[in-house]
Formats: structure tokens, C-alpha cells, sequence
């Protein structure tokens, strides 16, 4: 199975760099885009095909190591 | 007295570390390698700035699992003095020595000047010999050392006096100017509950001698002598400390 890990900053963290990134977007015309929020996108093989075992195993790691729970949150997908 | 000075492959302050401890102070000074296992008997511990196993996913993740943080972790709950600098600091938030987490500085900057800090708190090992209110003349190099928990949290910090330097102009008084990254409430360095483990953002070693333009950083690693010395840290929480002070 793949799972794929979404980390981002909380909803309640300041996102400097997604703030910049709005800001320049903006620079080019792009009004519409109301806000950007940064974060990061991990894959992850594992030997497993039980998709509840692999997204168990996914939200294990991403506690551990992937998203520090202080500033970040996740999302998980897997196939 | 013997400091022992932790390296991680990617620390790039730990000569400064070992040079202010063992020339400046004219203590015993050791390097400790991220894989060993032990501390070789030391009396504190500095982990020192740098880009510790280069940063990856987050400043200071990866060195959380390095073997020799166990025995950091360790001397940390018997009480043994500790010190994060910088990526040191962010270390010891990473490895939940020390609450919250750091956010890239709010201006985005990665900022290499001198700041001036505030000494909030006597009683832990690293500010022992410090006066109440002493500003310090010390460098920063970073460009993650915003400062983030959530309000509970600093709540906690603030209640429990464990804000142990804030960010302030010359004269002491905190400011949005004089805040260099964003650090909620001017948060420049904390200890723990127990007061025996302290992290800052800014570089005491590199500022120890004054050809290096202040030497005001010194009296953090004489603090630590003088408490060892008067036997303040004979305990294992910081009520013994303060009782001395």
C-alpha cells in the first residue's frame, strides 16, 4: 500500500513563507487567491495491504517523526 | 569542572562551545560524539549550534534519535545542567526537553547580527551570577528561532518563571523592533520545570571575549561553575537552586 502524509502548520500558525507566497501571487495578478498555506507531502511504501493497517502505520510516523504536533497537523491518503 | 560538548554530523558551534568552556573559562572541555553512548562523566552538557544532521524535515528532528541524546535525557532528569544554543535549543525542543517548537523567523530573514537580551530568571544553573534585569550584548545566526507554543503553554512558562531571557532593546525594554524573529512574548531562551535545563536562540559562546565584540555571553558559563561550586545543583530539581540564590 501507499499513504501519502499532507503535514501542514495549524490553522492558528502564522504561515510566513504561505503568507509570501499569497503575496507574490498576488504581484502577478492572481487576486482570486485568498490565502496559501505551505506545508509538506510524503510518501510512504509500506509492506502492507490492508488499508487500515497502512493508514494505522502512517499516523504512527507521522506522530512520531513527520509532524511536530506543536505547529503541525496531517492528513492521510492511502492506496 | 567538566563540560561536555555534544557534536552532531552538521554542528558547526560546538569549537566555540569547547574554546569558551575550556580556554576562556580554563575548564575541562570534551566533545561528545552524537553516537556515543555516555557523557564521559560530565558536570554539564552543551548541545551547540549548528545544522544538526542538516536539518532535515525540521531544525533539530533528526537529533532527537541520535544515540546520545538517552543519555542527555538522563542527566537532564538527575538534575545535571544542560544547555541548548540555538540549534541546541531547538534540539531540546524537538526532543521534549523543553516545550513548544520554532517557526521560520517572521520576516523570513535568516538573521546573523547582535541582540540584546533580558536576564528574566536567576535561579537556573546558566544565569546563577547573572543581576536581575541584566541585559546581554550577545549574537544571533539563525533564520528559524520564532518562537511558538500554544497560549496555555506560555501561560505555564510565564506562571512558572521559566522564560529565562527576553529579547529587548539596549536598555531593556521589549519591543516589536527588538524582537528579531517573531518569538511570541519576546521569548529568546527557557528552562525547564525543574530549571536545569535552559535554551536560547543566541550564541553566548561567540560572544566571550571582547575582540569578538562582547563578551557578555561569559557570565552564562561562570554561572554554571559558580553553581556547581556552591552546590546549588546538589539536588535534582531547581528548589535547591533558588534556596541558594
Amino acid at each position: 500500500m501507499r499513504a501519502r502524509v499532507f503535514v501542514t502548520l495549524k490553522a492558528s500558525v502564522f504561515d510566513p513563507q504561505g503568507k509570501t507566497i499569497a503575496d507574490a501571487l498576488h504581484s502577478l495578478g492572481y487576486g482570486a487567491v485568498d490565502d496559501v498555506r505551505q506545508g509538506k507531502y510524503f510518501e510512504l511504501d509500506l509492506r502492507t495491504t490492508e488499508a487500515a493497517q497502512a493508514r494505522e502505520l502512517a499516523a504512527e510516523v507521522a506522530d512520531k517523526l513527520l509532524a511536530n504536533p506543536v505547529i503541525e497537523s496531517y492528513r492521510i491518503e492511502v492506496d | 569542572m567538566k563540560f561536555a560538548v555534544v557534536v552532531f554530523p552538521g554542528s558547526n558551534g560546538d569549537e566555540d562551545a569547547y574554546h569558551a568552556a575550556g580556554e576562556v573559562l580554563g575548564q575541562q572541555a570534551e566533545y561528545v560524539w552524537h553516537k556515543d553512548m555516555d557523557l564521559k562523566g560530565a558536570d554539564v552538557v552543551i548541545l551547540p549550534g549548528g545544522f544538526a544532521h542538516g536539518d532535515y524535515l525540521r531544525t533539530g528532528a533528526m537529533a532527537r534519535f541520535s544515540p546520545v541524546m538517552r543519555a542527555v535525557e538522563r542527566f537532564a532528569a538527575r538534575g545535571g545542567p544542560v544547555l541548548g544554543i540555538c540549534n541546541g535549543f531547538q534540539v531540546l525542543l524537538e526532543a521534549g526537553l523543553l516545550p513548544g517548537a520554532m517557526l521560520r523567523n517572521h520576516k523570513l530573514k535568516f538573521r546573523c547580527e547582535h541582540v540584546h537580551v533580558r536576564v528574566e530568571q536567576t535561579d537556573t544553573p546558566f544565569t546563577f551570577a547573572c543581576r536581575p534585569g541584566q541585559v546581554l550584548r550577545i549574537p544571533i545566526a539563525h533564520g528559524e528561532g520564532n518562537y511558538f507554543a500554544g497560549t496555555d503553554v506560555i501561560a505555564r512558562l510565564e506562571a512558572n518563571r521559566q522564560v529565562v531571557f527576553r529579547y529587548t532593546d539596549a536598555s531593556g525594554e521589549v519591543s516589536d523592533e527588538a524582537n528579531p524573529n517573531g518569538s511570541t512574548a519576546a521569548i529568546a531562551g527557557l528552562c525547564n520545570e525543574a530549571r536545569n535545563v535552559v535554551g536560547l536562540m543566541p550564541h553566548p559562546e561567540r560572544a566571550c571575549e571582547s575582540v569578538l565584540g562582547s563578551a557578555d555571553g561569559l557570565v552564562m558559563f561562570e554561572s554554571v561553575v559558580a553553581a556547581l561550586r556552591s552546590g546549588a545543583l546538589g539536588g535534582s530539581t531547581g528548589s535547591t537552586l533558588q534556596a541558594v540564590v
